[in-house]
């Protein structure tokens, strides 16, 4: 941690990131206004003091939305790279350190997935699955594995000769407790830098499935609804779009800092 | 030479995995075509009928083969929601969509090559600094966002283009790419701040080599050693990057087509999923993936003739 | 041109207000103009439309499953025997002149002479057989058009005349004789060819639609000589589209769209359609009728107006909008008041004393439904029942929530075809095939049944306010409004004719200079 801190991306990417978090743990607890709540006199209202953001077509709270919304693509991002990043370590811890011809399929399989425009895959997914929330987290989680194995798959080729190793087999410890003790402890630095680039792909992907409306449906909130249903009101409230918009640069842009603070990309 | 056959070879057994993939990705679906086609006319006999007109009796292999075979003759089945030629259905759509991404791919490069030099050659300074904080924040923006933001800016306030008023490419060639620029622009800027940020990291990855300093002791300025020396190499992973970077802009494409309205086949996909018209929806998976894999392919290839040390290993 | 209006206007039918749909303009609403005259007219020239939701799949007249929109574009190349004016009269098209028995049971129609279809061919009394045999489903059984279900048998005694005969004596069948006439033998799938004052030319799937003026129509003839509609399904692209000029005319706007179109003509008029929560009344919780009531008492019209739609649009309380001036009952509108705690108290009767869930399926292309299925989301929340909103596309709406019934709740708009109440209130009989919200009601089905039976009048209007009293009682949904429907026009277009049915008349509008 302490070496990553000498590094002015990280350490922006840090602020950015924990300002948002703060901001959407605060919106789990409380938001100024209730960001459903609709209001017929109030419809469409310029930012002012009041209303930070200004209001929608309903005359609901865009500040109070946009926390809500930014909690929500956080929470369905967190869920997705969990999915895939448990998953990923199974299947390349497994593959990394007894190799053979299954990881060598399995290598080929995740090669061509990830030549893959994600969103494409994404939709296919979807198409299989259902829209909604659960099906875009589950959509998103399996898109994610094969990045996770790739990076855990070479970690653990690389560990399985070292000498700690040797010495815990010598100790006669079992390949299992071998890998998920001694190994992937080790390997967690590494991943780190995946999991946040991990987050800048999901909170982009949850936005653009959600704005191409297969992904959250009302009334359930995310940034990507919010930003197309802001796309209605561009020329009378183009605070809306552009305040939601910023909301979805600034998570992309902390995790983007943080993942390069850490040697990713 | 060996090396050309052997990664075509590759590329024919890719095209067939995915066409067979795409294929079965849309068979487990469950759901009846027929109840949806035939919806308050559904009587078992219509229903068997229309199964055994659209081949949907035949064994999983024997439908496979019959739609790989049709696919490649360039007629890959019948839509389920418009009950007409899924060709005619995509009839105008391809050329939107291939002219969108190659236009953002053409802004993709005609950005990022020259500030990627640019950043490289004044590194440590003012310029390189706020570039490099730009480049960053560009990175982070979603092209449909920004796409929306083109529309508001440079469409109602300016009046630069005229939001929605695509012209077709069957009216006006000129019209039609002059109304995609905004679009293609939407998608290019993230993608040539990637690729921009590549560049400059690959040019100061040379620059620290023997040949460089060599180059330098003999009194060359810097822009002489970066562009007689340098650029040459520094380009490589760049031109892999770029080319299999096309298949993000066609990804791209079918999200930013929505914000201009325009009719290419993003609309046609989404309106397939949602409408679970199958056919469609597999033959523009399968157009995406095969550009996706062919440009890879190229991309190795022409690795490989720039740099003749892949040659070897 | 002289119009011949014959004395064929059945005067039950007709008494429609006249101009009802225009007269609902507020005075002093600013995002309205009064059209004024300016310039002449001028003859020719071509205008884009933009419409929110492309055509149907088939643009077969025939084909039972076309929606409202498509119906209202179709309606400018096909015709019938007699078609609807503006006024919401029948008048004669294809028929010159009809005659009915006295049991209601026969129709016979003299054809007009010289009437030539698209493709230059003569109509002639074969084509007006082979037509109405294949809507009506007369070799198949099946009748392709609902409305013209109740024919037996149609038979040419001449060249010019058509004889139908009806299973059920029907005084309001003239209204329903507006099913199209097309050529004997085309395959309406792929060749759309029939009579109207516009022909079909091409048509790119989700992108656009092409007609052309038809030289030799037998009426007055279209001012434009080109009319290309352009699909725009995203609803604020097609509001920058006519800001811009991109478009120059668009119909069925809302009244949030209509607001930042400033140098346009913005003409109101209402919907002509009954938006409501649609219920389907098969699926629990709604096959109770306490909790259908509960919604009704949760669910305060007005308000749901006012907030998805800034006050414009008539409330209506029964399957009835108010441009059906004799069967409209503005008594109904408020029958249920809003009530939070009787509706909570109805839903502990019903045993959902903690609410429940439930999904409002909406068509994602019409943005004036969905607000409103997002305002009832809200407005629900107070008495503990949660709705989500599921968009779909159109065709995937119109397949398993409208043809399969596999919904719950929907918040859509149903208009009516022809100018009879039947079209309003036939659907809600148990056995109907477009009942698809499964309600069912003895009381309902015999009231209606005594009503299209009755040859007399006053008793007949009596006997459908009695179904639309049923209706409201019984909660069958929870009725909203006849939405506000705005029209934004190119200043230097004029001509458009509202109707008090859902159709769009292309060939009245004129370029002026």
């Amino acid at each position: 941690m302490k070496q990553y801190l000498k590094d002015k991306n990280f350490r922006a990417g840090l602020l950015i990131t924990g300002i948002m978090l703060c901001v959407i743990l605060i919106g789990l607890l409380w938001t100024p206004y209730d960001p459903n709540a609709m209001s017929g006199s109030e419809k469409l209202l310029k930012p002012s003091a009041a209303h930070l953001f200004g209001t929608d077509n309903f005359g609901r709270d865009i500040f109070s939305r946009v926390i809500q919304g930014a909690g929500a693509t956080f929470l369905i991002a967190a869920a997705a790279v969990a999915i895939g990043l448990v998953i990923g370590l199974i299947i390349g811890g497994l593959t990394g350190y007894y190799g053979g011809v299954l990881d060598e399929i399995l290598m080929r399989i995740s090669d061509t997935i990830l030549a893959f425009p994600s969103i494409l895959l994404a939709l296919v997914m979807i198409a299989i699955l259902g829209k909604g929330k659960y099906n875009i987290i589950i959509a998103l989680g399996i898109l994610f594995i094969p990045s996770f194995a790739r990076i855990v798959r070479s970690e653990v080729a690389k560990q399985k000769n070292t000498d700690y190793v040797r010495n815990a087999r010598l100790m006669g410890a079992s390949n299992m407790r071998i890998l998920f003790l001694h190994i992937m402890p080790n390997i967690v630095p590494v991943l780190l830098s995946s999991v946040a680039i991990g987050f800048n792909n999901a909170v982009l992907s949850e936005a653009s499935m959600s704005y191409l409306g297969v992904g959250v449906q009302p009334p359930d909130p995310s940034l990507g609804r919010l930003l197309s249903e802001a796309q209605g009101y561009l020329f009378q409230a183009p605070w809306y779009a552009i305040c939601t918009g910023l909301a979805i640069i600034l998570l992309i842009l902390g995790f983007g800092l943080l993942s390069e603070g850490m040697g990713g990309e | 030479m060996t090396y050309v056959l052997k990664k075509t070879g590759v590329l024919i057994i890719s095209l067939i995995l995915i066409s067979l993939l795409a294929f079965l990705a849309f068979q487990i679906i469950p759901g009846d075509p027929t109840t949806k086609i035939l919806g308050t006319d559904y009587t078992p006999e219509r229903a068997e009928a229309l199964r055994e007109q659209l081949g949907l009796n035949d064994p999983l292999p024997a439908r496979y083969l019959s739609w790989l075979k049709g696919l490649l003759q360039g007629d890959p089945g019948i839509s389920y929601s418009y009950f007409m030629p899924v060709k005619e259905v995509m009839s105008g759509k391809i050329q939107v969509t291939a002219a969108l991404s190659l236009l953002s791919w053409v802004l993709v490069m005609l950005f990022s090559i020259p500030l990627g030099i640019l950043l490289a050659r004044f590194e440590g300074g003012h310029f390189e600094r706020a570039g490099i904080v730009l480049n960053q924040v560009f990175m982070a923006v979603p092209p449909f966002f920004l796409g929306m933001l083109f529309t508001y800016l440079f469409g109602l306030v300016l009046h630069w283009f005229m939001p929605g008023g695509y012209i077709p490419f069957s009216q006006s060639v000129p019209g039609a790419l002059g109304y995609m620029f905004f679009p293609a622009l939407a998608i290019a800027i993230p993608k040539a701040a990637k690729t921009a940020k590549l560049l400059r990291s690959s040019i100061l990855n040379e620059m620290n080599k023997d040949y460089v300093r060599t180059a330098y002791s003999r009194g060359n300025s810097r822009w002489a050693v970066l562009r007689d020396h340098v650029l040459r190499n520094a380009m490589l992973p760049v031109i892999t990057y770029l080319a299999m970077s096309l298949a993000d802009t066609v990804a791209g494409s079918i999200i930013v087509e929505q914000v201009f309205a325009l009719p290419g086949l993003g609309r046609l996909l989404l309106s397939a999923i949602g409408n679970r018209d199958f056919p469609v929806a597999q033959c523009i998976v399968v157009i995406i993936a095969f550009v996706v894999v062919f440009m890879n392919y190229l991309a190795d290839i022409i690795t490989q003739y720039v740099d003749p040390r892949v040659r070897l290993s | 041109m002289k119009k011949r209006f014959i004395a064929m206007v059945l005067a039950f039918v007709m008494v429609l207000a006249l101009g009802a749909c225009t007269s609902e303009t507020p005075a002093n609403d600013p995002g309205t103009e009064t059209p004024e005259a300016t310039g002449g007219m001028v003859e020719g020239g071509e205008i884009t439309v933009g419409l929110y939701n492309d055509l149907d799949a088939s643009l077969d007249p025939h084909m039972s499953s076309s929606s409202a929109g498509t119906r209202e574009i179709l309606f400018n190349i096909f015709e019938g025997l007699v078609k609807p004016n503006s006024d919401g009269e029948l008048v004669p098209a294809i028929a010159e002149s009809y005659s009915v028995n006295d049991s209601a049971d026969q129709y016979t129609f003299k054809l007009r002479q010289g009437v030539k279809f698209h493709n230059g061919k003569d109509v002639t009394a074969d084509d007006v057989v082979w037509s109405l045999s294949r809507a009506a489903g007369l070799e198949t059984g099946e009748p392709l058009v609902g409305d013209v279900a109740n024919i037996a048998a149609v038979t040419k005694t001449d060249d010019t005349t058509i004889v139908i005969d009806l299973k059920k004596p029907d005084t309001e069948f003239l209204a329903h004789i507006t099913t199209a006439i097309i050529p004997e033998g085309i395959d309406p799938l792929t060749e759309v060819v029939g009579t109207g004052p516009f022909k079909y030319v091409s048509r790119v799937i989700q992108s656009e639609i092409v007609l052309e003026k038809f030289d030799e129509y037998w009426g007055e003839p279209a001012h434009l000589d080109k009319v290309t509609l352009k699909i725009i399904e995203n609803p604020e692209t097609l509001v920058m589209s006519l800001r811009s000029g991109a478009v120059d005319m668009a119909v069925r706007l809302n009244a949030n769209q209509i607001k930042t179109l400033t140098n346009l003509k913005v003409l109101e008029g209402s919907s002509n359609i009954v938006q409501a929560i649609y219920l389907n009344n098969a699926v629990k919780p709604f096959d109770d009728v306490r909790v259908r009531q509960a919604l009704c008492y949760a669910l305060d019209k007005h308000e749901i107006i006012d907030l998805s739609s800034d006050g414009y649009g008539s409330p209506v309380g029964s399957s009835m909008f108010p441009a059906f001036g004799k069967y409209f009952m503005p008594e109904l509108t408020d029958y249920y008041t809003k009530d939070l705690d009787k509706a909570r108290e109805l839903l502990t009767e019903a045993g959902y004393p903690d609410g429940f869930e439930f999904t409002i399926t909406v068509p994602s292309t019409m943005q004036t439904h969905v607000d409103v299925a997002q305002t009832i989301v809200e407005l629900l929340r107070p008495i503990g029942v949660t709705a989500k909103v599921d968009q779909v596309e159109w065709a995937t709406w119109y397949s398993d929530a409208y043809q399969n019934r596999q919904f719950e709740a929907t918040v859509i708009g149903m208009d009516a075809h022809g100018v009879a109440a039947s079209d309003m209130l036939a659907r809600f009989q148990s056995t109907n095939a477009k009942n698809f919200i499964n309600f069912n009601s003895p009381e309902y089905d015999a009231t209606y049944t005594a009503a299209i039976s009755t040859t007399d009048d006053a008793e007949q209007t009596r006997l459908f306010k009695e179904c639309e009293t049923i209706l409201a009682e019984e909660a069958a949904n929870v009725y909203i409004q006849d939405g506000a429907s705005f029209t934004a026009m190119s200043t230097n277009l004029e001509g458009m004719e509202f109707y008090p049915l859902y159709v769009l008349d292309l060939s009245t509008i004129y370029r002026t200079e």
